[in-house]
């Protein structure tokens, strides 16, 4: 065998490895990115959802933030204009995280309504700019 | 002062114009005076955006609070060091900052090149010029920073407090020099393209650009992760967020580009992967710079949402295009000029190391936009995080730092098996005594136990070939081991530079495992009381809470909790972290409030404190508690690889002109002989 066709051989061998790693890891951790709506139009098609984790993108409910600090336990709301979801998230929340921004939060719809968070993210779209005059 | 940066804006669209015209006849025709205009009109765009620029700078620092970016940005109260990074805290003055980078670095690259790459030089300031123009169009029509208001407040909304940091002030304006300086680069492979001339000439001429911006590049991604680390607050410093892979995509082909220059330098191959590649690392550090700017990919880095991603699109679009059609025209011109002898040579492993290099950015980068892709294909987002990245970046990472080991002690052509043997003997004996004692000290991550095997291989490797170098000289000059020593290096600085350069990449790979045996505990204290943590070298850590202080500073007030710790009982210092809530300068309260992690470093480990928040207004405060081995050595091996950049960049290590005429002579030569083989 020639040079060169050995080292294409392995040269195809580690694109073959980098490929199956890149297949493999998103089947095993790709996690669905859905609005309230998708989530509940979802688990009505097929209620054995419930046992899968996505993200939820939304906004929070002005209003409905309840902090428990010494259980570090946090009830909030959150919609998207049409479907709202309570959220009960246990940890600590980002500095950005307050009434009225867009949340993601990753976790677990509940069979009743309830949806658990396992992380929340505060996704400012506009961290770096000010805060608008109220 | 506005309407001169304006001005100058607007003459600066013009002029690049201008300059794209007379560079690209003036290197076509070698008419001298088109010649001479396109260098001239690359240091006039540099006056002119300095002009913008200093225009800028005087309206914040003046406090122009009708300047709508100045009103944006900066407060009368803002610290002064905190007014001038505001020049790039925003969309608008980060755009025209950038188009301020480049045409510095164009009039340098005009200036420094040597005269025999002089052919090059017209239509590298024609690209140059097509970029400047693209960058001051977007500043122009998409995010102006001149724009005023029409009213004046008596207050700007001031500086995000999460960029009052002075690794903020220094991170940005490093990682746009990396991404700003790839143009350099790009402009003589286009040039060369261009110009018909693909000689190993254009790789001459660039071999301190490419470095240089690389480790900008560097530098840069590092103070971004030590600002992570300090200012956000969740205790790590590397979290896959896109803007992130965006910084480290262009890391990667540049790494890759570095390498395999050597090959085409050395044997005349991989000429096309090598255009090829470049390319690609221009058009990633743009899609770098378009996705922090265009909101397409939500953040924690990026800049709000706005129509100049619209731009950018179509200059990559466009760019893209004209890549593939000129690479496409000159395909032939990019004969490879040797075959590969061997599986065992350096060229070999070259290719190895690219291919990692490329298929790690294609990773990446297939993991930053899957969510995009996914919508498109199936309707519904997709989105991958830190597990996706480590799952496929660490098998990758591990092979490339076997491979930094390996790569530099194969010979070129065809390695011989004894030679092999007697290289890696001893190396390979060091790493498996280090394994052995890690091992039997209880390290059980797999992954990390593997990392740390290879980093003692790699830097055994280099070890013994200082050691063999240095002992040379010893014996043939009779110099003393320091003077030999630095002899050494001075007289190949690319070499032990990049070995140097080597050690710092090891060094980070230390610092990565580190990772893998981070602890966190959050609690829930009242004064007087304390946790205990476990750390992963044994040892018992105590936490004790001492109490909650509040107080004002400049801009902000301040609530501040401190924590004592014990190590093992003995009490080791106190560690204070800060919830600050930002004022203006009437007192009210700007942005949200933001965390100040209070940090202990040592090689060992770094201790981590975060004040989340006390209880219904008492004493009684939330922690999160972080223990973050080895964290030091990431930062470490930033520096180590600053030193080994430096040594190699140090100027007079480049060829000479007799060299480079030799190096010519002897590509000619081959040529011939390849040409007298194929008739």
């Amino acid at each position: 065998m020639r040079a060169s066709h050995k080292v294409l051989l392995a040269g195809a061998l580690v694109v073959g490895t980098v490929g199956f790693l890149m297949a493999s890891g998103i089947k095993e951790t790709g996690v669905y990115f859905l609005t309230p709506t998708e989530l509940a139009a979802r688990v009505s098609a097929d209620p054995s959802f419930h046992d899968v984790g996505v993200k939820m993108g939304a906004k929070v409910v002005t209003g409905t933030i309840e902090r428990d600090v010494g259980t570090q336990t946090i009830r909030f709301a959150v919609t998207d204009g049409q479907v709202t979801y309570p959220v009960v998230y246990r940890g600590l929340a980002p500095d950005t995280f307050t009434d009225d921004v867009e949340v993601v939060v990753e976790g677990r719809l509940q069979p009743d309504g309830t949806f658990r968070a396992t992380t929340l993210l505060a996704k400012c779209g506009s961290r770096y700019e000010a805060v608008p005059e109220a | 002062m506005t309407i001169l940066g304006q001005l100058a804006l607007w003459l600066a669209l013009l002029l690049s114009a201008w300059g794209a015209v007379v560079g690209y006849l003036g290197g076509r025709r070698g008419d001298p005076a088109l010649i001479q205009s396109a260098r001239r009109t690359t240091y006039a765009l540099m006056g002119l955006l300095t002009v913008a620029s200093l225009a800028l700078v005087v309206a914040l620092l003046k406090n122009d609070f009708n300047v709508t970016y100045v009103a944006s940005y900066s407060s009368r109260n803002l610290p002064t060091a905190y007014k001038l990074s505001a020049f790039y805290g925003g969309q608008a003055g980060s755009l025209l900052f950038w188009a301020w980078v480049l045409t510095l670095f164009a009039a340098a690259a005009q200036w420094v090149t040597g005269r025999r790459y002089a052919y090059l030089l017209p239509y590298v300031a024609a690209v140059t010029s097509v970029v400047t123009l693209f960058f001051v169009s977007v500043t122009l029509f998409g995010a102006n920073p001149f724009e005023r208001l029409d009213f004046t407040p008596m207050d700007g909304r001031g500086l995000n407090p999460q960029l009052q940091n002075p690794g903020m002030v220094i991170h940005p304006p490093m990682l746009y020099l990396g991404y700003v300086s790839i143009t350099i680069p790009f402009a003589f492979a286009v040039a060369a393209l261009l110009s018909r001339r693909l000689d190993v000439g254009w790789l001459h001429a660039i071999r301190k650009w490419t470095l240089l911006s690389w480790v900008f590049l560097s530098v840069g991604i590092t103070l971004g992760m030590w600002w992570a680390y300090v200012e956000l607050g969740w205790g790590g410093y590397w979290a896959w967020d896109p803007v992130e892979n965006a910084s480290f995509l262009p890391w990667l082909t540049m790494t890759a580009f570095l390498h395999s220059v050597m090959i085409q330098e050395k044997r005349g191959m991989l000429k096309r992967w090598n255009v090829i590649l470049v390319g690609f690392s221009f058009a990633l550090s743009i899609f770098g710079t378009f996705i922090t700017r265009s909101g397409i990919i939500s953040s924690v880095h990026s800049f709000a949402q706005s129509p100049v991603g619209t731009f950018f699109a179509w200059f990559l679009l466009l760019g893209g295009v004209f890549m593939a059609w000129l690479t496409w025209s000159r395909w032939d011109l990019l004969q490879t000029e040797a075959r590969l002898e061997s599986a065992l040579s350096r060229e070999a492993s070259f290719f190895f190391n690219n291919l990692l290099l490329v298929g790690m950015a294609f990773s990446v980068l297939w993991g930053t936009v899957f969510p995009m892709i996914s919508e498109l294909v199936r309707g519904t987002q997709v989105t991958v995080g830190p597990p996706f990245f480590n799952q496929v970046n660490i098998p990758i990472g591990l092979a490339l730092l076997a491979l930094t080991g390996i790569g530099p002690l194969i010979a070129w052509r065809k390695a011989s098996p004894g030679h092999l043997r007697r290289q890696f003997l001893a190396p390979v004996g060091v790493a498996l005594v280090v394994g052995a004692v890690l091992a039997a000290r209880g390290m059980s991550d797999a992954y990390a136990l593997l990392a740390l095997v290879l980093a003692a291989f790699v830097t055994a490797t280099i070890g013994l070939e200082f050691w063999r170098g240095v002992g040379a000289r010893h014996r043939l000059h009779g110099e003393h081991y320091a003077l030999a020593f630095a002899r050494l290096v001075g007289r190949n600085r690319r070499r032990y530079g990049g070995y140097i350069v080597h050690l710092g990449i090891v060094t980070y790979f230390v610092g990565f495992t580190g990772a893998a045996f981070k602890t966190e505990l959050e609690a829930s204290l009242k004064p007087g009381e304390s946790v205990t943590m476990q750390s992963p070298y044994g040892e018992a850590l105590t936490f004790t809470h001492l109490g909650v202080s509040q107080y004002e500073a400049l801009n902000r007030f301040v609530s501040a909790a401190s924590v004592e710790i014990q190590r093992d009982g003995e009490r080791i210092g106190i560690l204070t972290s800060e919830k600050r809530q930002h004022v203006d300068s009437f007192g009210r309260a700007s942005f949200e409030p933001s965390t100040e992690a209070a940090i202990k470093s040592d090689l060992r480990e770094d201790l981590y404190v975060v004040y989340a928040g006390s209880v219904d207004g008492t004493e009684e405060a939330v922690y999160k508690f972080t223990i973050n081995p080895l964290v030091m050595w990431v930062w470490l091996g930033g520096a180590i690889l600053v030193l080994g950049g430096m040594v190699t960049m140090w100027p007079g290590g480049g060829p000479t002109d007799r060299a480079a005429q030799r190096a010519l002579e002897g590509y000619r030569t081959q040529l011939a002989a390849t040409e007298t083989a194929a008739s």
